[in-house]
């Protein structure tokens, strides 16, 4: 037993890895599958468990988790490992038209504890088919939930949070925070809630609603900001569905100013998502009109210069915030 | 091994409840897929499982559950929508799933059921569990890349899964010819490393006896096995598409009704081994059974708004009926 409170400096990958191995100890129905695990972070956990547990899948996308699904239909509680985020489009029928259909389709006799992992692979060069944030079509898609975390704790957190809800989960995670360490709980039982996004910066004068890796950024325009006098609240999402409307309605009361930091497209986002939320249920509250930070509607292209420039940045969330100062 | 008179005489049953239950469709609720003209093979292939033993299947739904022993009222009540329905009247005629029996989803997204039922596989071999998995599909599945992708891993994971097709022929109008570069459907088997059988499905004790011998495999571990049984669709593709060409010819028809009935042809063979009186009291007892399940399907309530939310999540997590916003 690990003590409470007690803490180890992982990475965000880290924090992934140990999350899984501490489940797969916790609970021998829970298995992880995917392309080349051994590769990506997981080589540990072959010392540990063995190939039963551990699939090393065929490139069979939409099939593996597939194969997943009907797992856990029948008793095991696996993590689909689909590597880069823009693969989902491949696996979109397994995911939306089985996983996250299946319960409802069945008036509730079926239950699909499944995780899908799945990385964004944004400003790494990869051009536009291995770029893509696409959590707001799975935001789209009843019957899942889906996550996004922002800091090791938190992928560690609330990986273990998803693997033992009975739902289906789809987590994104951010490459760009892959190798950002800190003090992580080891205590095998330290759950982050699904569904409660966290207060990372108090502040009085405007809210800033950061998703994802967009974090970082959203915290440095906040001290920028204050230099100016200008006090942001900083809300990390953390959880895409269900939404956390509750934190977030609360703070642009107090503040009346919202931008939202969203590295997805900006067409249809998770941003566009809560500024409707908040445009409904707390229009009273707003000074100035929303603003979202996020990708314009071109796609991703292989120059790194112009790669960045699409991407959720702290001058471009400082930008926005001047706008509605 | 082979079926014993009791055996027999239940895949008989099975066979009548499908054809009397679909035909009471046609009579009330004119909806669907039928699978009348199918039943050798959907009966056979039950008959080889044990009542743990996982399914998975198709838009044409409605013979599985039955063939797997589901009792008939709340699959009548969910042809109606109706709330006593076996999926509360949210999943219909192309959905009747008793997980019961292991059925564990019948796709109407063709070749949807190749994972889940390689899955449930998986999750049998990793437990230890000594269920099989069979796997229904029609022989316009095999062409989706879902039947690669899950066959192969079957192979290579050797899990304990029977690929059962019930190749009816037709691709909804488009005959096998037509649609496969090489036809013959359990050849594919070879691409794998894995046996692949042909067999009469108007055949149903023929159909019982392949199925069980790839389900002993299965669970013997040495792997899966692709059937394909032959077998034919009396009737349309779907009973409310009308369609305006004649891709197969009436002779064609007359000939499978009249001559390849599963169900005439089987009641033949248990006439000749003297069990036409216990043929006869099936007959009517799965009369009485399928008037009953029309008479409570038209008595049952309607589903309720409620209903399709409290059958979303297992842990909504404010996402519920009611929830702003939603």
């Amino acid at each position: 037993m690990t003590m409470r409170n007690a803490t180890q400096k992982l990475s965000y990958l880290q924090a992934i890895v140990e999350a899984q191995r501490e489940e797969m100890r916790r609970d021998e129905r829970v298995i992880l599958m995917g392309e080349d695990i051994a590769v990506y972070g997981a080589q540990t956990l072959f010392d540990e468990f063995d190939e039963k547990r551990l699939r090393n899948t065929p490139i069979s996308e939409n099939s593996f988790v597939g194969v997943g699904v009907g797992a856990a239909l029948t008793g095991l509680r696996p993590i689909v490992d689909l590597t880069i985020a823009s693969f989902c489009y491949l696996a979109s029928d397994q995911i939306i038209n089985q996983a996250a259909k299946l319960r409802f389709m069945t008036g509730a006799q079926l239950a699909v504890p499944l995780v899908v992992r799945t990385s964004t692979f944004y400003n790494n060069r990869t051009a536009a088919q291995h770029a893509d944030r696409p959590y707001p079509l799975f935001m789209n898609t009843p019957g899942l939930k889906v996550l996004a975390p922002s800091n090791a704790t938190d992928a560690k957190g609330l990986l273990k949070a998803a693997i033992r809800d009975d739902d289906p989960v789809v987590v994104f995670e951010d490459i760009n925070l892959w190798g950002k360490k800190e003090e992580v709980p080891t205590d095998e039982d330290f759950l982050v809630p699904i569904g409660k996004a966290a207060v990372r910066r108090e502040g009085g004068d405007l809210t800033i609603v950061s998703i994802a890796g967009c974090l970082p950024h959203a915290l440095s325009a906040a001290e920028a900001l204050a230099k100016d006098g200008i006090e942001a609240e900083v809300i990390d999402l953390r959880t895409i569905v269900p939404l956390d409307k509750e934190t977030i309605l609360a703070s642009v009361a107090k503040t009346g100013r919202l931008v939202i930091a969203d590295n997805s497209h900006k067409v249809g986002s998770v941003a566009s998502e809560i500024a409707a939320v908040v445009s409904e249920e707390g229009f009273e509250s707003l000074k100035k009109p929303i603003q979202r930070v996020a990708a314009p509607q071109v796609h991703v292209p292989y120059n790194a210069a112009l790669e960045k420039q699409l991407f959720v940045s702290k001058d471009r969330i400082i930008e926005a915030v001047r706008a509605i100062a | 091994m082979s079926l014993d008179r009791a055996q027999q005489l239940e895949m008989f049953r099975r066979m009548l409840r499908i054809r009397l239950f679909e035909e009471a469709i046609i009579a009330h609720y004119p909806v669907g897929h039928l699978s009348i003209g199918q039943e050798g093979a959907i009966a056979g292939a039950c008959m080889a499982l044990r009542d743990d033993d996982y399914v998975t299947g198709t838009h044409r739904s409605h013979g599985h559950p039955i063939g797997k022993g589901a009792e008939i009222d709340p699959l009548m009540a969910e042809i109606f929508g109706k709330r006593t329905g076996i999926c509360k009247g949210l999943g219909g005629s192309m959905h009747l799933t008793d997980t019961k029996l292991g059925l564990i989803g019948e796709s109407a997204i063709v070749g949807g059921g190749f994972p889940l039922a390689t899955g449930a596989g998986l999750s049998a071999q990793v437990r230890g569990s000594g269920q099989v998995s069979l796997c229904f599909f029609g022989d316009g599945a095999v062409n989706q890349g879902t039947f690669s992708e899950s066959v192969n891993m079957g192979a290579v994971w050797k899990l304990p899964v029977v690929y059962f097709c019930e190749n009816n022929g037709y691709a909804v109008t488009t005959p096998v010819e037509k649609s496969h570069g090489q036809p013959e459907i359990a050849r594919r088997a070879d691409g794998y490393g894995i046996p692949g059988v042909v067999v009469d499905g108007q055949d149903a004790e023929a159909v019982y006896a392949v199925t069980l011998e790839a389900v002993e495999r299965a669970r013997a571990g040495e792997g899966p096995t692709l059937i394909e049984a032959k077998t034919y669709r009396f009737d349309e593709h779907s009973n409310r598409l009308a369609i305006p060409i004649e891709y197969r010819s009436k002779e064609e028809i007359e000939h499978h009704r009249n001559e390849r009935d599963p169900i005439t042809l089987y009641r033949a063979v248990l006439q000749a081994r003297d069990l036409l009186s216990e043929v006869e009291a099936i007959e009517e007892e799965v009369r009485k059974t399928i008037d009953d399940a029309v008479e409570f399907a038209k008595a049952s309530p309607e589903p309720e708004m409620s209903d399709l939310w409290d059958s979303m999540y297992v842990n909504p997590i404010g996402m519920q009926a009611g929830a702003e916003g939603l």
